[in-house]
C-alpha cells in the first residue's frame, strides 16, 4: 500500500511520544482525508515500540519503526539517513516534522538528501490548488508562515517536490480527541547504518524543565517593548502575581535581553491559547499574533492607538502600561 | 596545529524597517528597499571562528552569497579579523531557496578546498529557517552540530560543544571536518578594529576564477588584497541547480493579513472603566 501518504516524523520527549508529534498526526489526518490517502509515521530511536499505540488513537495508520541501541539518543547524521531511507522507500507526498531543536536539525538534512522543498515553522497547512501558466496542481500542500520578521504572511508551495516537507512548532496544531479503539500498524524496519555514520559522540545530556509554563497557563500577562523599563516590568510582574498568571513576552523583549526565550510567545516562541491574554505594550506584529490570536479573551494595553494588537483585542485600552496596569491591580484587589 | 575555518555569512534586510514597497510582485524581496545589515548570529559565528584562531591558530575565510552590495558584510568580516573573504555573486544565484543556496555554498566551499570547520549563524532574521547550515553540511557529506551555545574544547582532532535544546542542553563531540551553527548566547561579538577599518574600508571585489589555496597561508603578511568574486562558472556549479530553477519551494502569495476580532471594545483609561472590565471578567470566570 503506497498511496503517497501524509507522513509524520515522530519524536520522543521524556520517554514518551512528544506532544508535537501527536499534534502533527492530527493535522496529517486532516490533510490525508480529502486526499484519500493514509497517515503514516516514521519513528527512529531505541526501546519505544511499546509507546507507539497512541499514534493510532490520533489517526495514524502505519508507523515504520527503526530501533537500534546506537539510536538511543538523537544525533543528526544517522537519524537523517534512516528517515530519508524510509521516505525513499514508502514515497509519502507530505512529511511533517516538529519544529523542535532536533526536528529543525534533521529536517533540512533530509530535505537536502532528497532534494525536496522544506518550509520552516508553518502556522497553517492545507491542501489547495496551485497554477503557474498552464500548469495546474489540483491538490498540493499550502505551507503558510509568517516571514520577514513577521511583517508578512507567505504561502509557500513545492508542487514538483516529492515529498513536500514542513516543520511546525509545538502547540500550533490542535490535538483532536483520541479514539483508544483505533489501532496503528507497527512495521519494524531494519537499521542498516554503519558505525561510521555516527560521527557525533554524546557526552552529556542535561534536561532542564523550564519554570515557565505558557502552554497550560490559563492567564498570561505579556510584555512588549512598551515595557522596556525595570519599573514597568515590575508592574507587569505584579499584575501577573495577583492574577496567578504566567509571564509572556514578545520577541523584541527577548532580543533586548529583558526576559529569557522561555517566555516568548509567537511564531518562533510558544503558541498559546489561554482564557485571558493581557498584552502590555505589545505592538502586535504578525509574528506575535500568530502565537496568541486564539486566546479566548485578549486585553491590549498600548499608548499607540494604531498599534495592530488592537485589531485582534477584545478589549483595547489606549494608555501607558505604567498608568493602566496599576489601575488593573487596584481594581482586582478591591474586588478580591 | 591550526584550523582552516570557513564562516558563512548573510546580508539581511533589517526586518524592523519593512515597508509596503519591500515585496516584489513575484513574492521575492526587494532588498534595495531596506537597510541591509550583517545577520546578527553570523557575527557570533565569525566571533567564534576568530576566538578559535586566537586559541589554536588557523585561518578564517568568510563567504557570502548575494548581490554585489553584499561586499559590505564581507568588509565587516575583514574589519573584525577575517583573513580572506569571498563573494558569490551571479544573477543565476538569485531567488534561491535554502536548497539552491546550500548547493551553491557547497560548490564554493569545495573550491576553497581543505577545511576543518564551517561556522554559520543559527538562523537568519529574514527567513528564520535555520536550514542552510544543515543542508550545506549534508551536501558536503560532513557532520553538523546545530544550536551551539558554547564551544567547550577545540582539540587537535575533535571539537566539543554545548548545544542548547528545547529543554536543557547536551554536550557533544565531533571530529573535523564539521559544520557548526552558532547561537547568539555563545559569545559577545567584537567591534571592528579601527586599524583594520582603515586598511579595508576601500577594498573592492574582483573577479577571480583562479583561486589559489596557498593564498591562505597563515604566515602571509600582506593581508587580504581584494574581495574575491565568484560566479556560477568559477565554482563549477550546475546553473540548473542554482537560483530559482534549483529551488523546489515557490512563493504562492504574500499577504498582509489583518486579523480582526468581531467584538472589539474600547475601554477608557479610567479607574471606573477598568474596574468595570475586571468585574466583568471575574463574573465570567475568566479570572478568579
Amino acid at each position: 500500500m503506497t498511496q503517497k501518504s501524509v507522513m509524520v516524523f515522530i519524536e520522543q520527549s521524556d520517554a514518551k511520544i512528544a506532544d508535537v508529534s501527536l499534534e502533527l498526526v492530527c493535522r496529517a489526518k486532516a490533510l490525508a482525508d480529502p486526499l484519500n490517502v493514509p497517515v503514516e509515521a516514521v519513528a527512529v530511536g531505541y526501546g519505544m515500540s511499546d509507546q507507539l499505540d497512541v499514534l493510532g488513537h490520533y489517526g495514524c495508520d502505519t508507523v515504520y519503526c527503526v530501533e537500534d541501541k546506537r539510536l538511543a539518543h538523537f544525533t543528526s547524521v544517522p537519524y537523517a539517513k534512516i528517515a530519508a531511507g524510509i521516505i525513499k522507500k514508502y514515497k509519502p507526498q507530505i512529511v511533517l516534522f516538529g519544529a523542535t531543536t532536533n526536528g529543525r536539525d534533521v529536517a533540512p538534512r533530509i530535505a537536502s538528501e532528497l532534494k525536496c522543498g522544506l518550509t520552516a515553522d508553518c502556522t497553517e497547512l492545507k491542501i489547495g490548488e496551485y497554477r503557474i501558466k498552464d500548469h495546474v496542481w489540483k491538490k498540493t500542500l499550502m505551507q503558510i508562515r509568517p516571514a520577514f520578521g513577521g511583517n508578512i504572511i507567505a504561502t509557500i508551495v513545492s508542487p514538483e517536490s516529492m515529498p513536500s516537507m514542513a516543520t511546525v512548532r509545538e502547540g500550533v496544531m490542535k490535538m483532536s480527541r483520541p479514539d483508544p479503539s483505533r489501532k496503528v500498524k507497527i512495521q519494524k524496519e531494519k537499521c542498516e547504518i554503519a558505525d561510521s555514520d555516527f560521527p557525533t559522540e554524546v557526552i552529556e545530556v542535561v534536561r532542564k524543565e523550564s519554570k515557565v509554563d505558557l502552554k497550560s497557563a490559563k492567564i498570561i500577562v505579556s510584555a512588549g517593548m512598551g515595557v522596556s523599563t525595570p519599573e514597568a516590568m515590575q508592574k507587569v510582574r505584579e499584575l501577573a502575581d495577583v492574577l496567578g498568571a504566567e509571564i509572556g513576552c514578545s520577541r523584541a523583549v527577548v532580543d533586548a535581553g529583558l526576559l529569557c526565550s522561555d517566555h516568548q510567545v509567537g511564531q518562533t516562541g510558544t503558541t498559546v491559547r489561554p482564557n485571558l491574554y493581557i498584552a502590555c505594550g505589545i505592538s502586535g506584529q504578525i509574528q506575535h499574533r500568530a502565537g496568541m490570536a486564539e486566546s479566548k479573551r485578549i486585553i491590549a494595553i498600548n499608548s499607540d492607538p494604531n498599534a495592530p494588537i488592537f485589531e485582534i483585542a477584545h478589549y483595547g485600552i489606549v494608555g501607558d502600561v505604567n498608568d493602566v496596569v496599576p489601575k488593573m491591580i487596584n481594581a482586582y484587589k478591591a474586588k478580591a | 596545529m591550526g584550523l582552516k575555518m570557513i564562516v558563512l555569512v548573510k546580508q539581511v534586510p533589517d526586518t524592523h524597517h519593512v515597508t509596503t514597497d519591500t515585496m516584489k510582485s513575484d513574492g521575492t524581496v526587494n532588498r534595495a528597499d531596506l537597510p541591509a545589515i550583517m545577520n546578527p548570529e553570523d557575527l557570533n559565528a565569525l566571533e567564534e571562528a576568530l576566538r578559535i584562531k586566537e586559541t589554536v591558530g588557523g585561518t578564517v575565510t568568510a563567504m557570502t552569497m548575494g548581490p554585489p552590495k553584499a561586499v559590505e558584510v564581507l568588509r565587516e568580516c575583514l574589519y573584525r579579523g577575517a583573513d580572506d573573504v569571498i563573494l558569490l555573486s551571479d544573477r543565476r544565484f538569485a531567488g534561491a531557496d535554502t536548497l539552491a543556496t546550500s548547493y551553491a555554498l557547497k560548490c564554493a566551499i569545495e573550491k576553497v578546498g581543505k577545511y576543518d570547520l564551517i561556522l554559520c549563524g543559527r538562523q537568519a532574521i529574514d527567513g528564520d529557517t535555520a536550514q542552510v547550515g544543515p543542508q550545506t553540511a549534508e551536501k558536503l557529506g560532513i557532520n553538523q552540530l546545530t544550536y551551539v551555545s558554547k564551544v567547550i574544547e577545540v582539540g587537535k582532532k575533535k571539537i566539543t560543544v554545548r548545544r542548547s535544546m528545547d529543554r536543557g542542553y547536551e554536550v557533544v563531540r565531533s571530529a573535523y571536518p564539521v559544520l557548526l551553527t552558532i547561537a547568539a548566547e555563545a559569545n559577545e561579538p567584537r567591534s571592528p578594529s579601527v586599524k583594520r577599518v582603515m586598511a579595508y574600508k576601500n577594498i573592492t571585489s574582483q573577479r577571480d576564477d583562479f583561486y589559489d589555496a596557498s593564498y591562505l597561508h597563515p604566515n602571509r603578511k600582506e593581508g587580504c588584497r581584494c574581495i574575491r568574486e565568484w560566479n556560477v562558472e568559477s565554482i563549477e556549479a550546475d546553473p540548473k541547480l542554482c537560483g530559482i530553477s534549483g529551488s523546489p519551494t515557490k512563493v504562492k502569495k504574500i499577504e498582509n493579513v489583518v486579523l480582526t476580532t468581531q467584538d472589539s471594545k474600547q475601554i477608557e483609561n479610567t479607574e471606573s472603566a477598568i474596574r468595570g472590565l475586571i468585574q466583568q471578567l471575574i463574573k465570567e470566570h475568566i479570572i478568579g
